[in-house]
């Protein structure tokens, strides 16, 4: 391990890697600031920078704009109340009363050391984590990674679907669709493609993430009429009040981040979990950890109800990298994204690249490391500078967003017809967008959907046609109890709420 | 009879999946391959046949809240014009080149988007494109096709 870390140190430490991360920190920031733009977004408009990269290279960019965009996020929670992105949003339940109250500075400090605590603890469990967990998912075979797909696809509608669980599905299924526009992967017959040569190759996966996400959220702020700059009315950011911290305040937070760093770490691994749950329970747990008096400042402008919550949604993003990198299924629809552009790169993340490429496996959890402590060298001073971002109008900002979009796929393709089909699918997600139709689940989908089929081909193989592989082995019955488990508590829930 | 659009939207997801199934039979396996257990259409098969199934229950299970989306105040004609003008873009791009095709978009969207304000549309739009082109052909060495600056002799 100490021989990777320090492969993963020199990888990370090179001047064009720590100028990418931070790049990717800074711009992450400015991106997850934005009201409706999250990392997903931050990720998809990335992508086709890093193509010329090494792998290495584009993952940290990556990786260092994941973290920027989740404090970006907390900055428009605390600022405006407008939270950037759904794992922000326990922030601005104590951040923005303090924001009101003078303590703006106070509260943008507090995130980002909890932020960088949290973060930094996370990567130190999963430093131990991924590595331990590389060696038992060797003694994984296809019929547990497809159960642990089909798993993952659950849970991610689930949680992201706000009791919209059917919906959530369709969207599955609907990711799975595009998926298998192109070539079979074994037998190169081609389905779907309606004799079009430009769907023979299938659909791009960059394509689909910037219609879906950069796209349709573009043509959502007009189509709702929104201006995120509108926000920046009701606090002045020139004036946000100091940074420092005093005695009792710094107390609060250090007994915040450690149990929030650990339930953000947990959660975070789960798939589908991620960053919005881990905030919440975290928000939740410390309420009923603090004292009665602590208890009734919640929501009022609590220290410990900012700390905790910022603290879990980093935790997570890092706990969210321990099934991208040691099974190869991403968690969350911001991993799902990382997973597409690693294919991207050719390279297949799982077990086994631990020691195909270690420089890689190694780099990111060092980079994260790095990215932490840039995040609060960088804006804890520059803050009140980059919060002018929020105060771009919407007119510079939409086109913007377009350009980016479509800059990326032309500089993929070189071809119209991609363009237009990008177009095609944002116009279609900006409309199930607004009668909520979640995308996470889409793209998860569609990032897995190869995976799903190549080992649902294997098992069927080796089980000659028959399902029994699905109860054929302890771990398959296992995965497939708890995926059952979620969706009968779906079920169950939804008949509560009815009646 | 009321039916809400989220339940018209599962209605067409049906037809949708019903039309996927139809060309997934369609799928053309080699002969060797149509009595194995996996071939190409087996996977879209199951996925049809899972979106069928989830489609029709959405549109027979009483809803508990369907979306609320008050069309009056959607904007509707700026999102038009922008989409119409992205098409343009996209359609130009490779006959006029990446420059004047993306700084004319980017001035085009600021003004439909009803900015007036000429010094800072100009801005963001030739030397905004111009630095990104720099950025990214002469310092990241992504290549960016330009038939028209390549003819100038500005790229190469």
């Amino acid at each position: 391990m100490i021989e990777g870390i320090l492969i993963g140190l020199e990888t990370a430490l090179s001047f064009k890697n720590l100028l990418m991360v931070m790049m990717g920190c800074f711009f992450g920031t400015i991106i997850g600031m934005l009201p409706g733009l999250g990392p997903m977004t931050a990720i998809a408009l990335m992508i086709p920078i890093t193509y010329g990269f090494e792998p290495a290279t584009g993952l940290i960019l990556m990786a260092g704009v994941y973290y920027g965009a989740v404090f970006g996020g907390s900055t428009s929670s605390i600022l405006i109340n407008a939270p950037g992105v759904p794992g922000t949003v326990a922030t601005s339940f104590d951040g923005y009363p303090m924001a009101q109250q003078g303590k703006a500075g106070k509260a943008l400090a507090i995130a980002a050391y909890s932020s960088f605590a949290g973060g930094t603890i996370a990567a130190i469990f999963l430093l131990f984590a991924a590595p331990s967990l590389s060696k038992v998912s060797l003694a994984f075979r296809s019929p547990d990674y497809f159960a642990l797909m089909i798993l993952g696809l659950t849970a991610v509608s689930a949680f992201s679907s706000k009791g919209q669980f059917l919906k959530a599905m369709m969207m599955v299924v609907l990711g799975l669709m595009l998926a298998s526009v192109g070539q079979d992967s074994l037998s190169d017959i081609t389905r779907f493609t309606f004799g079009n040569i430009n769907l023979l190759d299938g659909i791009s996966f960059v394509l689909v993430v910037m219609a879906t996400f950069a796209m349709s959220e573009a043509l959502t702020i007009i189509l709702k009429g929104k201006d995120p700059s509108r926000a920046t009315e009701q606090i002045s950011l020139s004036k946000l009040g100091s940074i420092r911290l005093d005695k009792e305040e710094r107390n609060k937070m250090l007994k915040s981040i450690p149990r929030s760093s650990v339930l953000g770490f947990l959660v975070g691994v789960l798939p589908g979990a991620g960053a919005t749950i881990a905030s919440f329970l975290a928000y939740g747990m410390e309420r009923n950890f603090v004292s009665e008096d602590e208890k009734q400042k919640f929501g009022k402008g609590s220290v410990h109800g900012l700390a905790a919550p910022e603290t879990a949604n980093n935790a997570a993003c890092s706990g969210a990298f321990v099934p991208l990198l040691t099974l190869g299924i991403p968690g969350s629809g911001t991993t799902a994204v990382m997973l597409g552009a690693l294919l991207g790169f050719g390279i297949q993340p799982g077990p086994r690249l631990y020691m195909t490429n270690p420089e890689i496996f190694w780099s990111v959890i060092m980079s994260m490391y790095i990215g932490m402590v840039i995040l609060l060298i960088l804006n804890l001073p520059l803050i009140p500078y980059i919060a002018r971002v929020l105060a771009t109008p919407k007119n510079f900002l939409i086109p913007l967003i377009l350009f980016f979009s479509v800059t990326g796929i032309y500089l993929m393709s070189f071809n119209n017809f991609d363009i237009f089909l990008m177009i095609g699918i944002a116009v279609v997600a900006t409309f199930l967008k607004l009668y909520n139709f979640p995308m996470a689940p889409l793209i998860l989908a569609f990032v897995l959907g190869g995976l799903i089929e190549e080992n649902l081909r294997r098992s069927l193989l080796i089980s000659d046609g028959s399902f029994n592989f699905l109860w054929g082995r302890p771990l398959t019955t296992v995965i497939l109890i708890l995926t059952i488990l979620i969706i009968g508590w779906q079920i169950y829930s939804s008949f509560k709420k009815r009646n | 009879m009321r039916i809400s659009i989220d339940k018209i939207i599962s209605l067409l997801f049906f037809i949708l999946s019903a039309f996927y199934l139809h060309q997934a039979y369609q799928i053309q396996v080699f002969s060797f391959d149509e009595n194995a257990p996996f071939n190409a259409k087996t996977f879209p098969t199951f996925v049809a046949y899972i979106g069928m199934f989830l489609s029709i229950l959405y549109v027979i299970l009483p809803e508990r809240n369907p979306s609320k989306v008050d069309h009056k105040v959607l904007d509707y004609r700026s999102s038009l014009y922008l989409v119409i003008i992205t098409v343009i873009y996209g359609f130009v791009i490779l006959r006029v080149g990446f420059f004047l095709s993306t700084s004319f978009f980017l001035f085009f969207s600021y003004y439909f988007l009803g900015e007036r304000r000429w010094i800072w549309m100009f801005i963001l739009s030739f030397p905004f494109v111009a630095l990104f082109m720099y950025l990214l052909h002469g310092i990241l060495n992504v290549y960016l096709r330009d038939p028209l600056l390549k003819m100038l002799g500005i790229i190469g």
